[in-house]
């Protein structure tokens, strides 16, 4: 299917690649169908997870590995039960990042990664309440110490 | 807003499929047990907030703020 998008103008998206959120994620319930896009350029640790229901909406996203080596994901099973998932290497885990006006002070959201089964492409924005990881990680440091990535 | 006087072990059903119960109560905190399908996500008030907002704040970011950064950085890596 083609959608029209507000940053990459129309582009083409394969069924097989849109994943489904059935829960939608927090403020944006409305909205089940995303797709990640890695096409900003091959350098970037960024990637874009579209939404396809509404093309106007996107989010930059980033692997929070990148920017925190030892991060680690820790739910309960019984929270991503909807993810079915059956080996842990068919899951994504991304982070949510705030581009601010001013890029040094970009952050990432930490406390509430996005988990993607790509077996069955099924998404979830959990929230890890019991963790101490912040919602506004600021990342640009590390990213400049990553090198670009 | 509706409200329920409920006593410990007592619950309450939204629809046909949600169930609240009260597990304890503690003094000034009640446990809290859910019973929902799959697909009806369940958090804290404050923190479900929290992260509602921030959703807010991060939709729709300035691509061309990112496509700068790469820049910068690979300028650095070529010092």
């Amino acid at each position: 299917m083609k959608i029209n998008t507000r940053h990459f103008g129309e582009i083409e998206i394969e069924d097989e690649k849109i994943v489904d959120f059935p829960e939608g994620i927090p403020g944006f319930e409305h909205v089940r169908k995303f797709v990640l896009l890695s096409n900003i350029d091959e350098d970037s640790p960024f990637r874009w997870l579209q939404c396809v229901d509404d093309p106007s909406l996107a989010f930059a996203v980033i692997d929070p590995r990148t920017i925190k080596p030892d991060y680690t994901v820790d739910v309960d099973d019984s929270e991503i039960e909807i993810l079915n998932i059956e080996n842990c290497d068919d899951v994504v885990i991304l982070s949510i990042v705030v581009v601010p006006e001013d890029i040094t002070r970009m952050t990432a959201n930490l406390k509430a990664p996005i988990i993607i089964n790509s077996a069955n492409m099924t998404g979830k924005q959990v929230i890890m309440d019991k963790c101490d990881y912040p919602v506004r990680y600021f990342i640009f440091e590390a990213l400049e110490c990553a090198g670009g990535v | 807003m509706l409200v329920l006087s409920r006593k410990k072990g007592q619950a309450v059903m939204i629809g046909d499929n949600i169930e609240i119960s009260v597990v304890d109560i503690s003094g000034e905190q009640v446990k809290i047990g859910i019973k929902a399908p799959k697909n009806i996500a369940v958090y804290r008030e404050e923190i479900y907030r929290e992260i509602k907002n921030e959703n807010a704040r991060a939709a729709c970011p300035d691509i061309a703020r990112l496509k700068e950064f790469g820049k910068k950085d690979s300028k650095e890596d070529k010092k």
